[in-house]
């Protein structure tokens, strides 16, 4: 066995292991301690016995049992835990109950409506992906205290306040899938767009919220908008090759060598599009997957079927009427009706905060020839931007601006 | 089972019309016998307003009075309900019960074992 044995291990069954022993031992943190025991345990003895042949039920059991000794030495850790544990007697069968389940309680308890936002995806990646306080840290470019601040909070709120572990029930479903969802697409986004650094893109942020869109899909396979979010992290993945060029500058999908999307992610995702829209339930996610399918059906960009992507936005505008659907719905008119359309569409947008609008607003507004205002667009944007990288971009597209002089403004 | 407070934040600033009031008493009500049929009632209450409160700490040993309340705020507490209830999706659920009864926002906290 070798120290990458054991990481894979780690990595493909802690977040099952953990879920199972929260459900044990009623104590997301005794859960941890215990489970990452038991794994300090195989690390010292697998070397010599050998993996066991199921190693996730070994590292369950060990830390199980474990548990249990730790719980009989410290009898100050109240009677909660002690009766929970009575009623699984540590030496019962190997089996240890229907594991799929207990992971996906655990992302609904992570991603309780009553945690806030940043909580449930530090949580989710924390408990379900095994990543450290210090990787979250990492990945979101946020102070490691902050992280261990959150998760702590965020912890002690779910015993105090007693949320639940379980799967709600379909009626509950409307109102807790959408922030399961959104901690799963948040850490996609952030590692297809960082929010800051010099890096576009953190491929282990997207590798890990695909990872979850993929378990969340294999759990709950009857839910559209579960696929629906797949697919749409499936095919904008298939992007990324193309996404940045050479200097690491973004490079704007119309103008991506296509060659470099990777066609067996794309492949994966029309798929998965397709299927979920038989289901005639369409949703955010969906209508987002399909706009991705257009894109990528496109040989190149100038054959891209912008009107059916504008009336999909359409769709997306009646269903999340927000400012940020209304903007990339912007991008869609000026390819349909053209730059004085998509400019009446962008003003008037409350996102003065956001830097993408200034970008877009200064793409519209030069090829209206109204450099100048352009300019001034870019100026904005730059000033917003937060990404070493999209910094890059917008100041190269700010000198390629002519020296029209016909703004306005 | 946890007992938790279900505090009403009152908007003090704003005096609604008395049909507005009235409808209210009456919703709350309504709740009140719903609460209490499903076992979770403990205790409830509404309040006067903030303007009839008075505060009484210990400073250096020494027990000042003042007129309250404890902190200016645009919303107060302006009633309540202890309910008990299994876990905290329960809780919330009566919440929404109750802040669709009452009109105003509701928080919700768990008691201390």
């Amino acid at each position: 066995m070798t120290a990458a044995d054991l990481e894979r291990v780690y990595r493909g069954e802690r977040g099952r292991c953990v879920a199972t022993l929260v459900r044990l031992l009623g104590d997301i943190d005794l859960a941890e301690e215990a489970v990452q025991e038991a794994f300090a345990v195989a690390a010292a003895t697998w070397p010599e016995r050998g993996v066991p042949p199921n190693p996730g039920g070994w590292i369950t059991t060990t830390a199980r049992n474990r548990a249990v000794d730790r719980l009989r030495r410290e009898a100050t850790r109240g009677d909660r835990h002690r009766q929970a544990l009575l009623l699984h007697a540590p030496d019962e069968p190997e089996e240890v109950g229907p594991v799929r389940d207990d992971r996906l309680r655990l992302v609904f308890t992570c991603c309780h409506p009553a945690l806030a936002q940043p909580a449930q995806v530090a949580l989710t990646l924390r408990l379900l992906c095994g990543l450290t306080t210090p990787e979250i840290a990492r990945a979101f470019l946020v102070p490691e205290a902050t992280v261990a601040q959150r998760i702590v909070r965020a912890k002690k709120k779910i015993a105090a306040a007693r949320i639940p572990y379980r799967v709600p029930g379909d009626a509950e479903l409307p109102e807790r899938l959408p922030p399961v969802l959104a901690a799963v697409y948040l850490t996609f986004t952030e590692g297809y767009t960082a929010t800051t650094g010099d890096d576009l893109l953190r491929p282990d942020l997207c590798a890990e919220a695909l990872r979850l869109g993929r378990l969340l899909a294999d759990l709950m396979p009857d839910e559209p908008e579960v696929l629906g979010l797949l697919a749409l992290m499936l095919l904008t993945q298939a992007r990324a090759g193309a996404r940045v060029a050479d200097g690491g500058t973004p490079v704007l999908l119309p103008e991506q060598d296509r060659s470099r999307w990777d066609r067996s992610l794309v492949a994966e995702g029309q798929a998965l599009v397709r299927a979920c829209l038989r289901r005639g339930a369409p949703g955010p996610y969906q209508v987002q997957a399909a706009i991705a399918a257009v894109h990528s059906d496109a040989p190149s960009g100038a054959e891209t079927d912008w009107q059916q992507v504008l009336d999909l936005y359409d769709l997306l505008a009646r269903m999340a009427p927000t400012p940020v659907v209304a903007l990339n719905r912007a991008v869609a008119v000026l390819h349909v009706e053209g730059p004085q359309a998509a400019l009446e569409v962008l003003d008037g947008l409350p996102l003065e905060r956001l830097h993408l609008f200034h970008a877009t607003r200064a793409d519209v507004l030069a090829r209206l020839g109204r450099d100048r205002d352009a300019r001034a667009a870019y100026d904005r944007a730059l000033a917003l931007a937060t990404n070493g990288a999209e910094q890059r971009f917008l100041r190269g597209r700010r000198a390629a601006l002519g020296n029209g002089t016909e703004g306005t403004t | 089972m946890t007992q938790y407070l279900l505090s009403v934040l009152h908007d003090e600033t704003v005096t609604p019309p008395a049909e507005v009031t009235e409808r209210m008493y009456a919703q709350v009500g309504t709740f009140n016998e719903e609460v209490k049929a499903a076992g979770s009632w403990v205790f409830a209450g509404g309040l006067h307003p903030s303007s009839t409160a008075t505060v009484v700490r210990a400073v250096d040993g020494e027990v000042v009075t003042t007129d309250g309340p404890y902190a200016e705020a645009k919303e107060v507490i302006g009633g309540f309900w202890i309910i008990e209830a299994a876990d905290l999706d329960a809780a919330l659920a009566w919440a929404r019960k109750g802040t669709l009864a009452c009109g105003a926002p509701v928080e919700v906290r768990p008691f201390q074992d």
